[in-house]
């Protein structure tokens, strides 16, 4: 064994004697590249980790993946609420009838081009039975935050407090909201409320805590008439752009350049 | 370096200082790490409890109920819309149970007749519809397919019923005008009914030469609108002009 040793170790000294005449470069090259090489080996641990550690309920969650979005159809809405009361139960919304995160309005044009729009409750509990005669059109459109790919909301937050998520999602930081209700003026949807026990700023969230988990929002999972679709702008082949391509596309307020990312199929000229 | 540099050195030391250890106690850990808000902020809205399970979840146990049920009329529907949030109920079967509604106002919820609702949607009058009996008593929920096929055209389409109700068409039978296969009854899109295709059909009655009652307004079918079928103007349901 000694034997074998000293005879492997022969060649390893040659080599040792060898690299006493590496030259500058190729030292300087080798050494260089040796930190650079231990870098890569080590980085993509910690991003895993924090990755994990964002969602540790699905650890394949990668919100850079995502852009969500929402397509809704007039068209099928019936009007029954039960998205703003699936809404309100997720959400642990209070109940009062002034705080909605999604609510149902119904528009009814009558023939001397006066426009109604209403919504008691949010729609939550039905609607009333309507004056029949001299109406043109009538129909219902559901309508939430829209996500705004620019939200003006965003914009004037003075403490970082809300803000879009990388999967396009506009969240509330509940601990860090002063409460100063700059975002529900600047809101040109009326999507925002002032949550009158914490006195933090509240919006429909796409049900964040759903996506993340691979389930669907509240409202869309429990619509009857799939009058919401729900679904990733990124992906090519999905419900919503199915949607998005056989429906003549229209967005509110367009006209404020806020970039909003519920879709409205076929949608009437009255609604703003 | 003149003295006066020096204390101004100084005090902007202290001022620089006090303003890194400011910062590093009032700016949140996290905050900055992704964009202009707390990364912690968003696992903590992803961390919220789920109320809604969703119907994958039903169908775990509930499997006879689920394999039958997409097939019917409600077949679109979560279970979740009619019996209540069921994240509770899917974590403890036993412990929480669902709600199972009875009385009339859940299905009128959606089934009541409202002008606002789309057509074609299936709406009753719900003081006409057999007024005080609950609906699960005749109709199974889980397969809402009626009983017996509607016997009157309105108990689909509401809005033209009640339209035409009033209406100077209001003694024409909807079969005068539409032709309707059987297979209309059963499965609604799959057979529409048939829409007067000339203009000679309502001339019948409107031609001015025509063998109706005096009263019936009448026109010149040769100078009056030659280019279209009357339906494309007129409203047959609720004709405007008496």
């Amino acid at each position: 064994m000694t034997e074998q040793d000293s005879t492997q170790r022969l060649p390893e000294e040659s080599g040792e004697t060898g690299s006493c005449q590496l030259d500058r470069r190729t030292f300087l090259s080798k050494s260089l590249a040796a930190p650079a090489m231990l870098l890569a080996v080590l980085q993509p641990a910690p991003s895993d980790k924090a990755a994990a550690a964002e969602t540790p309920q699905a650890e394949a969650y990668r919100p850079s993946q995502h852009n969500y979005a929402m397509g809704i159809d007039p068209g099928k809405c019936i009007g029954c609420g039960r998205c703003a009361e699936a809404c309100k139960t997720e959400n642990n919304v209070p109940r009062e009838p002034f705080y909605f995160r999604t609510w149902i309005e119904r528009y009814v044009i009558q023939t001397d081009g006066q426009v109604t729009v209403s919504s008691p409750n949010g729609g939550l509990s039905g609607f009333p039975p309507v004056q029949e005669t001299g109406i043109l059109r009538t129909f219902f459109v559901p309508k939430l935050c829209n996500h705004c790919a620019n939200p003006p909301c965003v914009q004037v937050c003075p403490v970082g407090a809300t803000f879009t998520t990388q999967d396009g999602v506009v969240l509330v930081d509940e601990s860090y909201c002063i409460g100063c209700r700059y975002c529900i003026q600047a809101c040109p949807y009326g999507a925002r409320f002032l949550h009158p026990v914490k006195r933090t700023a509240e919006k429909c969230t796409f049900c964040y805590h759903r996506l993340v988990k691979g389930l669907r929002p509240a409202c869309v999972e429990v619509c009857p008439t799939q009058a919401r679709i729900f679904g990733d702008l990124k992906e090519r082949a999905s419900p919503l752009s199915r949607f998005m391509r056989f429906n003549q596309i229209q967005v509110l307020k367009a006209h404020l350049n806020t970039e909003p990312k519920v879709f409205y199929a076929n949608l009437d000229g009255e609604v703003k | 370096m003149p003295q006066q540099i020096w204390r101004l050195l100084v005090v902007f030391g202290v001022l620089v200082t006090g303003l890194v250890v400011a910062r590093h106690f009032l700016i949140p850990k996290t905050f900055g790490e992704i964009g202009h808000y707390r990364a912690a902020a968003v696992s903590s809205v992803a961390a919220r409890k789920v109320n809604y399970a969703g119907r994958e979840a039903c169908a775990v146990c509930h499997d006879e109920i689920a394999k039958d049920y997409v097939r019917r009329k409600h077949g679109n529907l979560t279970c979740e819309v009619c019996h209540g949030a069921g994240a509770a109920h899917a974590d403890a079967p036993t412990e929480v149970k669902l709600q199972t509604p009875r009385q009339r106002a859940a299905c009128l919820l959606c089934h009541s007749y409202d002008p606002s609702r789309p057509t074609g949607f299936p709406q009753i009058d719900p003081v006409a519809h057999n007024a005080p009996k609950p609906c699960v008593g005749c109709h199974n929920p889980h397969a809402p397919e009626p009983p017996h096929t509607p016997e009157q055209c309105g108990a689909c389409h509401g809005q033209i019923a009640r339209a035409k109700e009033v209406s100077p068409h209001a003694a024409l039978e909807c079969t005068q005008c539409h032709k309707v296969e059987k297979q209309h009854l059963l499965t609604p899109a799959a057979s529409t009914p048939s829409v007067p295709t000339s203009r000679e059909f309502c001339g019948q009655c409107h031609a001015s030469g025509a063998a109706s009652a005096k009263e019936i307004p009448r026109v010149d079918m040769a100078a009056h609108g030659q280019l279209y079928v009357c339906w494309q103007c007129h409203y047959p349901h609720y004709p405007e002009l008496r």
